[in-house]
């Protein structure tokens, strides 16, 4: 009788598989307590004396003080970066140019335990992610982009190589420092010097980076780092001597930045939106299947402009795979970003935060239905649940406009047909997901979705050699790989 | 007629400026047809829906015909059709796609004396006419040859560090909204056309300003060369009027200025950005020079594809 007892026994998730916390230390992180311009290759004050707080959004704590870039700031770092162009970065042999650009990956190599952590505090991304996929990422885009330097002319058949001036770059929170290395790479191997601005939520590991390049030797004022929100940004997008403007960010500001440029001869490159749809159908491998979604939404609290955030099942397994959906989301753990146990970690920022809810209650009153984890969420800091609505429609807010968040709408469909035009059914078009066995179809709808990146049976994976960026309104332009060099040169025929 | 009476007419038709059309009757017994020049729309050839006209005026400033004075809604009815157009032109073969631009090369060809005729209204000496014609026939080729090579050069296969087969390809980016190099006759609409189409995408274009009937007659040749109905659109009219309208356009996604006005192209580019349509601004280009030709053309028209797929068993 107990021997049959014993054999009956079912998994309790609440108390078998709980896990013991897993903090990484942050004992070596040794932050200043202020953070001054990267101009000229030095740290100097803002010209206007202000700071402004850079805060841990798991925690509310404070980390740093951060130098706020008004246009003199801007102006400073754009002649440095030209006087560096002209002097030597423009006229340096190439093969040495490449040389100090992977000097810089290996720097960051070395540093990307530390790098890693600043990350995960900043920002509030899991450490698992922070440590295994933007680090060494950002590293890779150095190295492979290092090597493109003295080998330009081969890029682009029937084009010489000329570079363009200083390019002017403007990234985003969601991957702070890898955005910066999918900037930065290209622009120094193509010959150009850089004035970036990282977000104002995320500026750390930014700087962590200029003294990289410090310690690298990289020639003062190949590439300038200004902090500062919005209005350092401009004072970037409006300054004559810049020639190129690389921005990542939202639609809305992409289409500001666009409108600035009209009349002037500065080549742009726009990494907006997205509202991506992942496509299950009914032959796909489900287990596989409900873990990519899980990863193409909640990958970095849903804080990706590629996110699978909607999801179209084909009718026929819709119960079933909302079912494993809803049992995987239970699993994931909420919390800690420094915990390696963590799935999701700290929303981005309270502002970021408000519009999530926002926008969740918008999906609430059109009559969505709403679904969260049970999960618990620690009291201080910014936390979201990972969310799932049904019973939306194509003309849903929640189902048309980005939430950047861990929110996913789900749809339903019958045909092949049925599910492209409802994937394309967005002035959006990044990036799209498709799920199936069958080669033919996978073919068929890759082909016809518009977007620049589809996975096939995989989900948000990046690579320095393949490149990425958007249709419509998701953007102009292509970063990374050898597309994402043309961005970086002239058109000399 | 046979060759030397054609030259004839030709020639005098050119001298006398009132156009092979009008002229008929001191030259013959028979009063000749004019031809009304309409808009090419949805592969069809209607008049523009506003009603109005332009007089279109030879070198000499006598009227040589009247041209329809293309409206907004008439350019609004070709984004229709262009859209409409557009995933069948896509769908095509890149050889299908080739063949069809060297049948509009073929049909040029043969009809090049009215092209030659009509280019000098235009203020081209005959020697100048025949040659843009010639250039012209030669760039539709050029491009016919690009269709199924284009693809091949700016494609890629990326080696990516984790276990997945990854490619890049080009696509075409969807509808074209553009404005023909106002001054370069039949070659410059052809310059612009033929890359554009050469690409999968369909489009909408603003016939020369300096040339609008060779520009309907060229809608002809594009109407006998077995190209679907709606991948080009032509419409005659004023930039000034238009160009706005061109870059406005929600269901647009890409736009073109070829002409001369820095103004207007400020403006093409601040409204390309309502929909973030890609800008396209080219200047002091010699169509005539190689320059004028180039795969770079096709890409600006073109969106990079990234296909992922894991390697496995």
């Amino acid at each position: 009788m107990k021997k049959k007892k014993d054999n009956n026994v079912t998994l309790n998730f609440d108390t078998d598989w709980s896990y013991a916390p897993a903090p990484e230390s942050t004992g070596n992180i040794k932050l200043k307590d202020k953070y001054d311009h990267f101009i000229n290759g030095k740290f100097v004050a803002p010209s206007s004396g202000k700071y402004f707080e850079t805060i841990n959004p798991s925690t509310e704590a404070k980390l740093a003080m951060v130098a706020d870039a008004n246009a003199a700031d801007v102006d400073k770092a754009v002649k440095a970066a030209r006087t560096a162009y002209d002097n030597v970065w423009s006229k340096m042999k190439p093969s040495e140019r490449a040389k100090y650009i992977y000097r810089i990956a290996r720097m960051m190599q070395e540093r990307a335990r530390e790098l890693s952590i600043v990350e995960s505090m900043d920002g509030g991304k899991p450490i698992r992610e922070s440590r295994d996929i933007d680090i060494p990422l950002a590293a890779a885009h150095f190295f492979y982009y290092a090597g493109w330097a003295d080998k330009l002319e081969f890029a682009f058949p029937g084009r010489k190589a000329q570079s363009l001036g200083v390019a002017g770059q403007i990234i985003p929170w969601n991957f702070p420092l890898l955005m910066a290395a999918w900037k930065i790479a290209p622009a120094l191997a193509a010959g150009n010097t850089v004035v970036l601005k990282p977000a104002e939520t995320t500026p750390l590991t930014a700087l962590l980076l200029a003294e990289i390049m410090q310690d690298a030797g990289l020639p003062a004022g190949v590439v300038n780092i200004v902090t500062g929100a919005g209005a350092t940004g401009a004072a970037i997008v409006n300054h004559p001597g810049i020639h190129k403007i690389a921005f990542t960010g939202s639609t809305d500001v992409g289409k500001k930045i666009q409108r600035a440029l009209a009349g002037t001869d500065k080549k742009y490159t726009l990494e907006l939106g997205g509202k991506a749809a992942n496509i299950i159908f009914e032959d796909a491998a489900i287990d596989q299947a409900v873990e990519g979604i899980i990863n193409g939404i909640f990958f970095n609290q849903g804080h990706v402009c590629c996110a699978g955030s909607r999801l179209f099942v084909q009718e026929s397994v819709a119960p079933k795979v909302i079912r494993k959906l809803k049992d995987r989301i239970e699993t994931l753990i909420v919390g800690s970003p420094l915990d390696k146990n963590t799935d999701i970690g700290a929303i981005n920022s309270k502002m970021q935060l408000n519009k999530i809810k926002e926008l969740v209650k918008i999906g609430v009153d059109e009559g969505g239905e709403m679904w969260q984890s049970s999960c618990a969420l620690p009291k201080k800091g910014y936390w979201f649940r990972p969310t799932l609505f049904t019973g939306v429609a194509q003309s849903s807010r929640i189902v048309q406009e980005e939430i950047f968040g861990p929110v996913l709408a789900i749809q339903t469909f019958r045909t092949v047909d049925e599910a492209i035009e409802k994937a394309n059914n967005t002035p959006y078009g990044l990036s799209g997901g498709v799920w199936t066995d069958k080669g033919s179809r996978i073919f068929k709808v890759t082909s016809n979705l518009k977007a620049g990146v589809v996975w096939a049976n995989t989900y948000n994976k990046f690579d320095p050699t393949s490149p990425f960026g958007g249709y419509k309104e998701s953007g102009v332009g292509r970063e990374g790989g050898l597309h994402g060099l043309d961005a970086y040169l002239q058109a000399m025929e | 007629m046979d060759k030397n009476t054609k030259e004839e007419t030709i020639k005098k038709a050119a001298s006398n400026g009132v156009s092979v059309n009008g002229s008929g009757k001191a030259n013959s017994e028979r009063l000749k047809v004019l031809k009304t020049y309409k808009l090419y729309i949805d592969g069809k050839f209607p008049r523009t829906e506003s009603g109005h006209y332009f007089v279109f005026k030879d070198g000499q400033g006598k009227n040589v015909a009247n041209m329809c004075h293309g409206s907004r809604k008439d350019f609004r009815d070709a984004v229709v059709a262009a859209r409409k157009a557009q995933q069948g032109w896509a769908d095509k073969s890149a050889y299908n796609r080739g063949q069809i631009l060297y049948r509009m090369a073929e049909v040029l060809e043969g009809r090049s004396e009215q092209f030659v005729a009509e280019l000098q209204w235009s203020g081209l000496s005959a020697r100048e006419a025949s040659l843009q014609v010639e250039q012209s026939i030669d760039r539709l080729i050029h491009y016919a040859g690009w269709t199924d090579k284009f693809i091949q050069l700016f494609s890629s296969v990326n080696p990516v560090e984790s276990s997945h087969f990854n490619f890049s390809v080009p696509e075409p980016t969807g509808v074209v909204a553009a404005i023909a190099p106002p001054a370069s006759g039949l070659l410059g609409l052809i310059s612009v056309i033929a890359p554009i189409i050469a690409g999968g995408n369909t489009c909408v274009v603003l016939a020369p300003e300096g040339a609008p009937a060779p520009a309907i007659s060229f809608a002809e040749v594009l109407h006998s060369s077995d190209l679907p109905a709606g991948v080009v659109n032509l419409i005659t009219g004023f930039e000034k009027e238009l160009a706005g309208h061109f870059s406005l356009h929600m269901d647009v996604n890409a736009v073109w200025y070829c002409g001369n006005v820095a103004e207007h192209a400020k403006l093409v580019q601040t409204n390309a950005a309502d929909n973030v349509k890609r800008a396209i601004i080219t200047k002091d280009i010699k169509w005539n020079s190689a320059q004028g030709q180039s795969p770079y053309f096709i890409m600006k028209f073109q969106e990079i594809k990234t296909t992922w797929h894991p390697i496995g068993f």
